[in-house]
């Protein structure tokens, strides 16, 4: 999030689309109520009527896949009706910047943007105009042709209401009506948010849903205001805490970018990530690049070992290499791996295609299954129709603690690190993670200094100071406030910085003050000034709000630097100062200096200082080459859709995907199955209040499953009548790839949509479900029951092995199947 | 002590449930094995270990429309309480708060209650041959504390306090909804202590009585025979009697029974 939770509640009109927040984020609805009740207007648009919907002022249907069409449609709204926010327009955004005149837009290019090589772009002509000195060049007029705001004119132009409605399927008064309702924020002193979730990320266009909301929020200037922002609803308490801290394999801790073969040393890296601008008056914060790389090494290996040396120790992906998760199960799946660490999820039933997982998991040497129960992974082996005697993984479970046995932070939705004390000793052996990780780093370094091998340096070298340590020199046990204050980061000599000396070993009160020549550490620079020697920030529990607007500055402590609302320096007027917003500021100028939140990126009134100081040029991209597809958003149709053509052009699908499906060959689980008639019905896959992601952790609480006991399907009475279902009914639904039973729930909260004429329907079901909980399987002597059973398996057995262009995240939020009563 | 009034805004309800797994957590309730019947309602009525139960209805509204209402099921607390009435044990008794709590170690099991409740909400446990119902967590109001379900609102839908306050903060909600909130509670039965704010029609709602009222016949047991009854050297006994002339022999059904493996 941008904003946080609580701001929500300062909005004016709230647009929920790709979430079902009140079922699967309650607590947001505290503050979307409150803003309910100060008169802000809701609106839920989402194939299925939901909770969310139910609490609406407008509801609007949509066919599963088809948001940057909607969205694109109130692009093409605000600027017929010129409803932008013209000064931060002009002023906040690259709308003014003139864009290479070799650049093509989609529809003078068969639907694809200019560059487009085999299934990936060459992005060359995806840039700016600049003059002899390096500048971009620019017209304040936005008049001129080849200036970005008159390009996004002209691009979005073909996303009439007329046009949307037959791809989308929602009737033209509802999307006139949200267009209206929202747009309705650009006025100054106005602010609308989008809550979205896995409803808007997980296609194969998921970056770009986003993209195109980011681009609608410019445009209204809802950038950097309360009640404002774009806010993605995590759906784990730390999703947030572990991207900062570098889940994924592309990155480092910090957003750092992960080393690549061609990049040898340190300085090569530093030079090939540190951006540099022309720009008068753009701080380009990652031009502190080198200072951040630097700490993070110092914090891996230590003030002895040299900043080269570290750097090489590094691992480094071959250049293009992707390591994300449906890359990785594609190899498992052809026999590419030994062993594999499944710690704390469950592939079986949250990967896509859980045919191909469960058939990968198959062909491991072994895998450590490190979770709080058993679970369809680590009993993947003895699911029904498997053939134990045939499996030669060996699976090892390691029983870890839960979130309440252990100390620690989590990083909320909203950016706000909290600390959580233990409350409860884990039962029996169950070790919290953190402990189970430096067992195996110490393992894994005894064995390094036994045998060697290359590079045996990366992990005998590691510092590993996180807690007492006993005669050998190994810490005991872990003490997660020292973790903290690594993260944080210490001053590793005396320096001396504006006439202050910071000594030797004490924590570095902020990343501005973080050093590039090896004289700092910082475990994550993002996470600088959160344990500083003022203690550790994340434990404060200061519930009084000084700021009148909810930001509760003194709860916790949030990055970067404790700012709430980050782009803040957008929300005042570029020449006065003043705030747009003079009822509910952010930050506002007073006795000469900025007041409220943690100020960002903004000097004096008036200085022309550009405030988003994350990007070279200082401003927000309107225009954003940074994408694999495009910089501006195109509505492409999912990799299964009901359609035989995209309306808007004659490029089908999102051009730059990587595809694993072979039509008409190769194995089931990778199939597709596009406007075929045996699968005509478009799906969706979601989540309820009632249970949590794979279910593990729910579907063993009783009180839970007694409320949501078994799998279900959604359907509109009509496709019931068709199929000859009734409510309750058992059936089953199947994709090309996989099949699943149900019950079926038949509810009005379903339309069949109209689409160009065509009357489609969709269903959707949720994913939480698994055989390990169910009465059917077979339970030996050792094995836990449920004190409720639940019923089902996991709906991931019908989705596709297809991911977003940039992220990879699974297209489970549009797909096609079909189905039927059971026995019929 | 004071009359208190629990008050559920249906306009705030999201349906999370919350408060449902709430009042099993400080009740200590077992879960019964369920089964999807083609609703989220789960499980589908109240029963001896489900006291507070969110009921799902869907109205069709306009051509295309759909209006999904969430209500939460569970003691209404009556001033005029038919269940206090009926009671022959004293097992049901009004506290000081003017909520209705249920003493089991009284209860003789004559299910009078579950017979005269306009809303149905006692509920008879073969097992234990007891009936079991919502006390507004009479155990948290003992000690200031707000019921378990009101704790774990997200929403604000449901809130408690002081009579006097609380008839405030309806006034002002119901002037804020303009017309679109109705005050479902306070005309029939006394007046209940626990107050809907309603979106809809009451008669769009499963299960929920439009005129609620004490059966007559009670006034009779009420004015007469009652008195007379606990006059009587063995209440219970009484009570027992009562229970055979009216209900004839034990009759059990599998209702709620703990799901087994």
């Amino acid at each position: 999030m941008t904003n946080h939770w609580n701001d929500i509640a300062n909005s004016d009109c709230i647009l929920i689309m790709g979430s079902n927040a009140a079922a699967n984020h309650p607590i947001s609805f505290k503050y979307v109520t409150e803003a309910q009740a100060r008169g802000a207007k809701l609106i839920s648009v989402d194939p299925r009527f939901t909770q969310t919907s139910a609490k609406a002022d407008i509801y609007a249907a949509l066919r599963s896949g088809t948001d940057i069409a909607f969205l694109g449609g109130m692009i093409k709204y605000l600027l017929d009706h010129n409803l932008i926010q013209h000064k931060y327009v002009e002023h906040y955004t690259n709308a003014t910047f003139l864009v290479n005149p070799g650049f093509k837009l989609p529809g003078d290019n068969e639907g694809v943007f200019s560059g487009l090589e085999g299934s990936r772009y060459d992005k060359s002509t995806w840039s700016f105009q600049t003059d002899d000195a390096g500048i971009v060049k620019k017209d304040p007029t936005m008049q001129d042709p080849h200036c970005v705001f008159q390009l996004l004119k002209k691009h979005y132009a073909r996303y009439t209401p007329e046009l949307v409605s037959r791809i989308t399927g929602t009737p033209i008064d509802k999307l006139l009506a949200v267009y209206e309702a929202y747009t309705a924020t650009g006025a100054v002193g106005k602010a609308g948010t989008i809550m979205y979730a896995m409803g808007w990320t997980q296609h194969t266009v998921g970056v770009q849903n986003i993209r195109t909301m980011s681009i609608i929020q410019l445009l209204l200037g809802n950038m950097g205001v309360t009640g404002g922002g774009v806010n993605a609803l995590r759906g784990e308490a730390n999703v947030q805490g572990s991207t900062d801290h570098a889940l994924l394999f592309h990155i480092l801790p910090g957003y750092l970018k992960t080393p690549v073969a061609s990049l040898p040393t340190l300085a090569a890296y530093n030079a090939k990530f540190t951006p540099a601008t022309k720009e008068e008056n753009s701080l380009n914060w990652w031009s502190n690049y080198p200072k951040y790389s630097a700490s993070l090494l110092r914090s891996l290996y230590g003030h002895e070992v040299s900043l080269e040396e570290a750097y090489a120790y590094l691992p480094k992906l071959d250049d293009g290499a992707n390591y994300s998760w449906l890359t990785l199960f594609d190899r498992m799946y052809n026999g590419d791996f030994e062993g594999f660490f499944a710690w704390g999820q469950n592939p079986a039933c949250s990967g896509p295609s859980s045919n191909k997982t469960r058939a990968a998991l198959g062909r491991l040497d072994w895998m450590v299954n490190v979770n709080l129960f058993d679970n369809e992974t680590g009993s993947f082996w003895r699911a029904p129709g498997q053939d134990p005697s045939k499996i030669k993984t060996e699976v090892f479970m390691l029983p870890c603690a839960a979130s309440i046995e252990k100390e620690g932070s989590i990083t909320n939705s909203g950016r706000w690190m909290q600390w959580r004390y233990k409350a409860v000793n884990p039962p029996g052996e169950a070790r919290p993670d953190g402990e189970i990780i430096s067992e195996l780093h110490y393992r894994l370094k005894d064995l390094y200094a036994a045998e060697g091998g290359p590079l045996a340096g990366a992990i005998t070298q590691l510092s590993w100071d996180y807690g007492p340590k006993n005669a050998a020199g190994r810490i005991r046990h872990l003490d997660t406030q020292m973790i903290a204050r690594e993260i944080n980061g210490y001053f590793l000599e005396d320096v001396e910085i504006k006439g202050t000396v910071y000594k030797k070993g004490s924590l570095v009160p902020s990343f501005a003050l973080l050093q590039d020549d090896g004289s700092t550490s910082s475990g994550n620079w993002l996470y600088c000034n959160s344990c500083t020697e003022k203690g550790n920030q994340a434990t404060r529990r200061g519930s009084v709000d000084k700021s009148g607007v909810g930001l509760y500055s003194d709860w916790a402590w949030c990055w970067p630097v404790n700012r709430r609302i980050i782009y803040n320096g957008a929300s005042v007027d570029p020449e006065s100062g003043q705030p747009w917003d003079k009822k509910d500021p952010v930050i506002f100028w007073q006795g000469g200096k900025w007041v409220g939140d943690v100020p960002d990126g903004v000097a004096a009134p008036g200085s022309g200082r550009k405030p988003f100081i994350m990007k070279p040029h200082g401003v927000a991209s309107i225009f954003g080459p940074g994408l694999a597809e495009g910089p501006f958003s195109e509505h492409y149709e999912p990799l299964e859709s009901p359609v035989k053509k995209n309306l808007l052009s004659a490029q089908m699908n999102n051009p730059v995907i990587k595809r694993w499906d072979r039509e008409g060959s190769g194995a089931a689980v990778d199939a597709r199955a596009t406007s075929d008639p045996r699968f005509p019905l478009v799906c969706t896959t979601y989540r309820v209040s009632e249970h949590w992601q794979s279910g593990l952790m729910t579907r063993w609480c009783p009180w839970l499953a007694e409320m949501q006991p078994g799998l279900f399907v959604e359907l509109s009475p009509e496709l019931a009548k068709l199929k000859g279902i009734n409510n309750g009914d058992a059936v089953m639904i199947n994709s090309i790839r996989g099949e699943v039973e149900a019950v079926a729930v038949v509810t009005r909260r379903l339309r069949p949509f109209n689409l160009d004429g065509n009357i489609v329907h969709q269903v959707a079901l949720p994913w939480h479900y698994g055989w390990v909980t169910t009465r059917m399987r077979e339970y030996v002597i050792g094995d836990k029951k449920p004190e409720v059973f639940t019923s089902g398996d996991s709906a991931n057995l019908l989705t596709p092995f297809i991911g977003d262009a940039n992220t990879m995240i699974p297209e489970s939020k549009a797909f096609m199947v079909n189905v039927s009563k059971k026995g019929a | 002590m004071s009359q208190k009034i629990k008050l559920y805004d249906a306009t705030k309800c999201t349906g999370c449930r919350g408060c449902q797994l709430a009042c099993k957590q400080w009740n200590s309730l077992p879960a019964g094995q369920t089964e999807n019947h083609g609703s989220y309602q789960n499980p589908q009525t109240l029963n001896p270990s489900t006291w507070l139960l969110i009921r799902f209805d869907e109205i069709a509204a306009g051509d295309d429309g759909v209006k999904w209402l969430f209500r939460k099921d569970s003691c209404m607390h009556c001033s005029d309480a038919a269940c206090v009435i009926a009671c022959p044990s004293g097992a049901l008794f009004h506290t000081s708060h003017g909520t209705v709590a249920l003493d089991q170690k009284k209860c003789i099991g004559c299910k009078q209650c579950t017979i005269v409740c306009p809303f149905g909400v006692p509920q008879y446990d073969p097992g234990t041959e007891k009936v079991a119902k919502c006390d507004m967590c009479f155990s948290r109001l003992e000690n200031n504390l707000e019921p378990a379900c009101v704790k774990a609102c997200p929403t604000g839908a449901l809130q408690f306090g002081e009579a006097g306050e609380m008839r405030e903060v309806i006034k002002d909600r119901l002037a804020a909804l303009g017309g679109e909130g109705r005050l479902y509670g306070d005309q029939f039965v006394g007046g209940t202590h626990l107050l809907y704010i309603l979106p809809a029609d009451p008669r769009q709602y499963s299960g929920l009585p439009i005129r609620p009222q004490v059966p007559a016949a009670l006034s009779t047991w009420k004015d007469i025979l009652k008195p007379l009854a606990l006059l009587a050297p063995g209440a219970v006994l009484a009570g027992t009697f009562f229970h055979y002339l009216t209900k004839g022999p034990k009759d059990v059904t599998e209702y709620g029974r703990k799901g087994d493996s």
